[in-house]
């Protein structure tokens, strides 16, 4: 019997705010020994792409090109002001020394929380592979992330 | 009290805010043998809980957890 201590967390938003709460859980978890999992899909897959211009058809350009993605330009989820309300949020975010959004993908990565980029999503947005940072594992699917939940202990959808 | 021996590590945890405390008592405690000790300095009052929580998650104990003036000085000890 495969024991049930992981954790496993979804993130749909591309909210800089929820991937902020989306990766403190992950990087609590991982340093409570959890084998820790993220799903990334629809917007949360902004956190973890490159910043290239994505998308082959009309519709996927445009897409992409109005929402780069990046794990440092995603914007908070309200007030974000096309831009000026991301860095009135980053100063307090660093007055207050917390980890700024580079170091939390490289502390999650480092505590071995894996991510992965859900398939549909990036079929859909039309982002390939390449367009994701390194140290994603391979995209996957719901079935994939049910069996991960499986091995949970706790799913969290943000 | 004979029970908390001197603490193999001191970790300066001050200034640094949730989750990091807890990020860096569990890489430290992978440094030092099962039943020693790690002693370390925090100011985020959220360690009051984390701490706790980590130790019981992770099965080591927590020998000590005390607030000092403004700073919070807590002792774990490795347990596996």
């Amino acid at each position: 019997m495969e024991s049930k201590n992981g954790t496993t967390i979804i993130l749909m938003n591309g909210g800089m705010d929820y991937a902020i709460a989306a990766f403190n859980i992950a990087i609590g978890a991982a340093a409570m020994g959890k084998e820790t999992n993220m799903f990334f899909t629809f917007w949360g897959t902004k956190a973890i792409q490159k910043g290239t211009y994505t998308g082959s058809s009309l519709f996927g350009r445009m897409m992409g090109f109005m929402n780069r993605g990046g794990i440092n330009r995603i914007g908070p989820s309200q007030f974000n002001f096309w831009g000026l309300g991301r860095w009135m949020f980053k100063q307090m975010l660093k007055n207050h020394r917390i980890t700024p959004m580079e170091g939390l993908l490289k502390t999650a990565l480092d505590l071995g929380v894996k991510l992965y980029p859900c398939q549909m999503s990036m079929e859909v947005m039309e982002i390939k592979r390449e367009d994701l940072i390194d140290g994603v594992q391979e995209s996957c699917g719901v079935a994939a992330m049910l069996e991960m939940a499986d091995r949970s202990k706790q799913t969290l959808f943000i | 009290m004979t029970e908390e021996l001197k603490a193999v590590t001191t970790l300066d945890l001050k200034g640094l805010v949730c989750p990091i405390p807890i990020v860096k008592v569990s890489q430290a405690i992978k440094q030092v043998q099962v039943g020693e000790t790690i002693e370390a300095i925090a100011t985020d009052p959220g360690v009051l809980a984390d701490i706790p929580a980590w130790c019981k998650t992770s099965h080591n104990e927590l020998v000590k957890m005390e607030r000092v003036d403004k700073v919070f000085r807590f002792v774990v000890r490795r347990l596996v």
